[in-house]
């Protein structure tokens, strides 16, 4: 059998894989015919496939089924939450969106600490504090942001303080609103108010085309 | 079949866990049956093809519905075995004394689990005798054997559920086959 060529054994298998091409099938029958020794090598692979095939099936043991659903975990609620943002995405990322744009306008609000108001004629800087001087009067809207204002004169507007007090002389007129704000929340309505308005105004202003 | 299951794990996917239960029935005895043939002890069998389908329900998002559904759970289930098996090895000492034994040690034990003497082979009975020779296979040979015979894959299936090249596994079961040769031509007469 030693004299015998591996590939005979190699055919034999690609026999029982059921693979075997015509040539090599003829090659291997005209082998075994002439070769005691191989032929008890086939003979052996043969039994051992049918040996092992002689296994009997094996059923998994009742209440298998019921075992396996109680073993299975218990769903968190953020695997719920987790599902949902797999089934969502575009409102997910919508979520995303808005998370970040509220992130961005609080931050804005600790980085805007610089003084600053709005720029209007007749109007008198001392340090960090705006003054409206007596007998002057302010035509249009004035926003001062970390810093205070002291009306002695007139402002013909609104006044919106951010960050900061308004003082007001006796003398003082405002024809307009007067807003202080203070708070995170009151800035973020106030955002919300100015783009509110600013989208009513777009409006207004279609409609008298 | 595939239409059916794919329904249900779409409901799976959903939060449907009792969806689950209708593929567990399918698919149990052929899952409990590699597990016992790789591993060859029924109490541990069914441990694994438990946290088989266990791990199948949790990880069932990154199942491909475009491929076969029962090929993905035969690689869980024989990862697991083969875990299993690699794991076992190391877990005693081989000179330990085993509990209510005097003077035996695990090496005794093991000569005992892994190689009867003849009379004994002779005593088994067939399935037994079955198991038992199975059981001596090295794993890599034993899963593709197990595959192949006892569950009845193609070639290509097992390849895909072992993860290995066709031309790996075909070597694997000549190989296989040519050791349980050996094995049972040591004992003349076992059919």
């Amino acid at each position: 059998m030693n004299a015998c060529p591996e590939r005979i054994v190699h055919l034999m298998h690609e026999y029982l894989d059921g693979e075997i091409s015509r040539e090599h099938e003829l090659e291997l029958k005209s082998h075994l015919q002439s070769c005691v020794d191989c032929q008890a090598h086939m003979h052996e692979l043969s039994d051992v496939v049918a040996f092992v095939k002689g296994a009997a099936h094996v059923e998994a043991p009742t209440n298998f089924s019921q075992n396996v659903m109680a073993r299975l975990p218990k769903e968190k609620s953020h695997a719920g939450v987790s599902r949902w943002l797999r089934h969502h995405p575009i409102l997910t990322a919508a979520a995303l969106f808005f998370l970040f744009m509220s992130s961005a306008l609080f931050s804005n609000f600790h980085e805007e600490q610089q003084f600053s108001f709005t720029k209007q004629e007749n109007v008198v800087v001392e340090g960090e504090t705006v003054i409206i001087p007596e007998g002057q009067v302010v035509k249009g809207n004035l926003v001062v942001r970390n810093g205070d204002v002291r009306i002695d004169g007139e402002l013909d507007g609104n006044l919106t303080v951010i960050n900061g007090s308004k003082y007001m002389a006796s003398t003082a007129v405002i024809t307009g609103k007067t807003e202080e704000i203070n708070e995170v929340f009151d800035w973020l309505w106030f955002h919300i108010k100015d783009g509110a308005k600013e989208v009513v105004s777009f409006f207004e202003k279609e409609e008298t085309k | 079949m595939d239409a059916l299951i794919n329904k249900r794990i779409k409901q799976v996917l959903k939060g449907d866990k009792d969806a689950f239960a209708e593929i567990v029935d399918l698919y149990q005895h052929r899952l409990f049956q590699v597990c016992f043939r790789m591993l060859g002890n029924r109490h541990e069998a069914e441990d694994i093809a438990q946290e088989a389908f266990v791990r199948a329900f949790i990880n069932i998002h990154t199942y491909d519905q475009k491929r076969k559904f029962s090929t993905w759970l035969y690689r869980i289930a024989t990862n697991l075995c083969i875990d299993r098996i690699r794991k076992k090895k190391p877990d005693f000492y081989l000179d330990a004394e085993v509990k209510g034994t005097e003077g035996l040690d695990m090496y005794s034990q093991i000569a005992a689990a892994d190689e009867l003497p003849e009379e004994e082979i002779m005593k088994l009975e067939l399935q037994d005798r079955i198991q038992y020779e199975i059981s001596r296979l090295p794993d890599k040979y034993r899963s593709a054997i197990v595959l192949k015979y006892m569950e009845e894959l193609s070639l290509q299936e097992i390849s895909e559920i072992l993860e290995l090249p066709l031309g790996t596994v075909k070597t694997r079961i000549h190989r296989g086959r040519e050791f349980l040769r050996k094995q049972l031509s040591r004992q003349p007469n076992f059919l």
